[in-house]
């Protein structure tokens, strides 16, 4: 499965040398049976959703070693999603970087092509593992909630395909700046059920969401759309999505011959970028960078950055990095991209914070709305408006980054869901 | 013994049976407390559930998630809670036992910070409804050892094991759901007796019974069988009914209040049914 380095250096053992089986602790061992990812993660729910989470626990379980399990995703993954998506060097992309870079700096920048995979998003991996743990548990219902309404529209395709009902929680804010999305899901035969309660957008979806499922668990499962929520989802998302990862490592040893010096993904509750780092957490010389909504501003209310500018707290089941006010109430957030605007982030993330392993950063609305043109019009690639937080952080990383070095950076997403609304946006920044 | 122990000994030697307001802190007036719980004891009421406001609450339904909205917008703070509750507490003879999240916990001060300020205010006891035995033990501990006790909520969809290690860990009472799925009003009674039976052959610790009990019947229902109701929804709505009718809510809570104590006492009898028969396998 996962094609192996020449040498992995481990992040205990670099000082020994190499050849010494030490018995080591890696960070990809994470989490542990309780699902605590270091001191984060754990499971924080009402004593109802218990059972649930227990049964989706032993079902994970019981499909390690279900060959037959594997293998009708792995199919799922080749005929339906179209996988493995592409590894794309972006020539024009990397020649704008070099143009602003110092001499002998410009790091070539790839993209691994998520917005490729059928619906046009990351999300569909994870959604087609989940359902098909939810044939095997015997369910016949699927919930779903929904940001960018690619989770949900993820989810939505994967209950047509396995004819499974689905209803898809969704802030009335966010079904507005993703009225294409909205339309998708409806066309699918999904129910979309807006949620007009708090901000109105991903968190307060979350929060309608875990009230269905306690009133039907028997009959329903929740398919949680990233490393968020309480033991084992995180564990099980990031699982269902490392294949962007796997895939990625294979065909940068191929394709450059090494891994590349630098990973960029943006952050949301973290999937797209869980899926492209897992794989390569023990090769400890690439560099992790993940990307959060800077929003407009720093200060509270006016961003989606919790691992940039909040504390550890409980949200949705799990304890990780929240915006949080100093009592523990959730605070409100902002950005430009609907898929990105949650307070929390997932368990995983915060141990990596905490380990140093990942560098999280974050950059504004406006920048990552000039990496949505830039990218457009450089490469002919519209990327979601999640997807353009990493596009311009690894453009400015790559202004800094070697000649000979590489960024690869996930293109998590497609457009098509954000014209509009950055129509809209550009045409607003315009005026002002 | 701590006070909601002693409280649920005296009731059983009584043959009573107990009702539990749930109120929201701050809902309807900030200060709301301090004059409502006095009242609520001279309603009849045996211990008050306060709530916490937290924003998110994911058990709620929308009538007390909206009362903690309500309550947040007023600027309600846990401090302010405490003050209101150190202010009447001397007053009051009733159990005051704190509802409250993880989140809250976590942020004011963790399991021991929180456990110490709730009981130093005068709170009896604490129940985390979205702390799973699981994550419990700290918070368990923490308010044994600031003297009051701590319920855990039993489901169900609690296989009959779990719930029985569940209300061994629990101190003063049990928090059993009378249904699944989220607190708001129903108009069927539950149908606890067979929880209630087999959870009595696990323990002798008080049974509390909860979620979506709305009227007198369904009062009258619930204590044949446990030791006490709790009524929460049912009184909110009341409450920010009468607010919105600009009426006094503290007055519409407690005339509904006298309503389910008197429910609970027609089934009043001797002894309830503390299942001390030989124990036997129960699923
Ligand atoms: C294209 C795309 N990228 C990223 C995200 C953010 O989610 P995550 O951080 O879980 O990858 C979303 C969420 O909707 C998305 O649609």
């Amino acid at each position: 499965m996962t094609p192996t380095t020449p040498t992995t250096p481990t992040t205990q053992d670099t000082q020994t040398p190499d050849k010494t089986p030490a018995p080591i602790v890696r960070i990809s061992d994470a989490p542990t049976a309780q699902g605590r990812f270091g001191r984060f993660g754990g499971s924080y729910i009402p004593e109802t959703l218990v059972a649930a989470c227990t049964q989706l626990k032993e079902v994970y379980k019981s499909i390690q070693r279900d060959e037959r399990f594997w293998e009708e995703l792995r199919d799922l993954q080749t005929y339906y999603t179209g996988r493995p998506t592409a590894l794309y060097l972006a020539a024009r992309l990397t020649a704008n970087a070099r143009a602003r870079a110092s001499h002998g700096h410009g790091a070539t920048i790839l993209l691994k092509r998520e917005d490729l995979a059928h619906t046009g998003a990351h999300k569909i991996n994870n959604t087609l593992g989940q359902a098909l743990l939810t044939k095997k548990m015997g369910k016949r219902r699927i919930i779903a909630e929904t940001g960018a309404g690619q989770h949900g529209v993820a989810s939505a395709t994967a209950a047509a395909h396995f004819g499974l009902e689905c209803d898809v929680y969704m802030g009335s804010e966010d079904a507005r700046r993703q009225r294409l999305n909205v339309t998708r899901m409806k066309m699918l035969g999904a129910n979309v059920i807006e949620v007009d309660s708090g901000s109105r957008t991903l968190k307060d979806a979350t929060n309608e969401a875990m009230r269905d499922w306690m009133d039907s668990v028997e009959h329903t499962h929740y398919i949680i759309g990233s490393v968020v929520g309480p033991h084992p989802f995180p564990m099980i998302v990031r699982d269902f999505q490392s294949v962007i990862g796997q895939e990625a490592k294979a065909q940068c040893l191929r394709h450059i011959g090494k891994l590349p010096e630098a990973i960029v993904a943006c952050v949301g509750g973290g999937s797209n970028a869980a899926g492209i780092f897992y794989s390569f957490i023990d090769d400890e010389h690439v560099r992790l960078i993940g990307v959060e909504a800077g929003g407009t501003a720093i200060e509270p209310g006016k961003h989606a950055a919790p691992l940039t500018h909040g504390e550890p707290g409980i949200l949705h089941g799990s304890l990780s990095y929240v915006l949080q006010d100093k009592d523990g109430q959730t605070s409100d957030v902002h950005s430009c991209s609907a898929g990105l605007d949650y307070p929390g982030v997932g368990p995983e993330h915060a141990y990596w914070k905490e380990s140093s392993r990942v560098r999280y950063t974050s950059c504004s609305d406006d920048e990552a709305l000039d990496a949505f043109l830039h990218l457009a019009r450089a490469e002919g690639i519209i990327p979601a408006l999640e997807t353009a937080h990493a596009i311009a952080e690894g453009i400015r990383l790559a202004i800094e980054m070697r000649e000979d070095e590489h960024v690869l950076i996930n293109c998590s997403g497609r457009g098509d869901k954000d014209v509009e609304e950055a129509a809209r946006l550009l045409k607003a920044r315009e005026s002002d | 013994m701590t006070r909601i122990e002693t409280i649920f000994r005296d009731a059983r030697q009584q043959g009573r049976r107990l009702i539990m307001p749930f109120v929201c802190a701050g809902h309807t007036k900030p200060d709301t407390l301090v004059h409502f719980l006095p009242a609520l004891q001279h309603a009849g009421a045996g211990v008050v559930e306060i709530g916490l406001p937290f924003s998110d609450p994911i058990a709620d339904g929308p009538v007390i998630a909206a009362a903690m909205h309500d309550a947040l917008e007023r600027g309600t703070t846990p401090e302010q809670v405490f003050n209101q509750v150190a202010q009447v507490r001397a007053s009051l003879d009733i159990g005051l036992v704190a509802m409250v999240s993880v989140s809250i916990v976590y942020r004011a001060g963790g399991p021991d910070g929180f456990a110490a300020q709730a009981a130093q205010a005068g709170f009896d006891g604490v129940i985390y409804p979205d702390a799973p035995f699981e994550e419990a033990d700290d918070l368990l501990a923490a308010a044994r050892e600031a003297g009051m006790t701590a319920s855990l909520l039993i489901s169900p969809t609690t296989p009959a094991a779990r719930a029985e290690a569940i209300a061994k860990a629990c101190s003063g009472f049990v928090y059993l759901l009378a249904r699944t799925g989220i607190t708001g009003e129903r108009s069927d009674a539950p149908d606890v007796a067979g929880r209630v039976a087999a959870l009595r052959k696990a323990t002798d610790t008080p049974i509390a019974c909860g979620f979506g009990i709305s009227t007198p019947e369904h009062v009258r229902a619930v204590v044949q069988h446990a030791d006490a109701a709790i009524v929460g929804s049912a009184l909110v709505k009341r409450m920010s009914q009468a607010e919105a009718d600009g009426q006094d809510a503290v007055e519409a809570a407690v005339a509904f209040v006298r309503e389910l104590v008197q429910a609970a006492a027609e089934v009043s009898k001797p002894e309830p049914d503390t299942g001390n028969e030989p124990v036997t396998e129960s699923d």
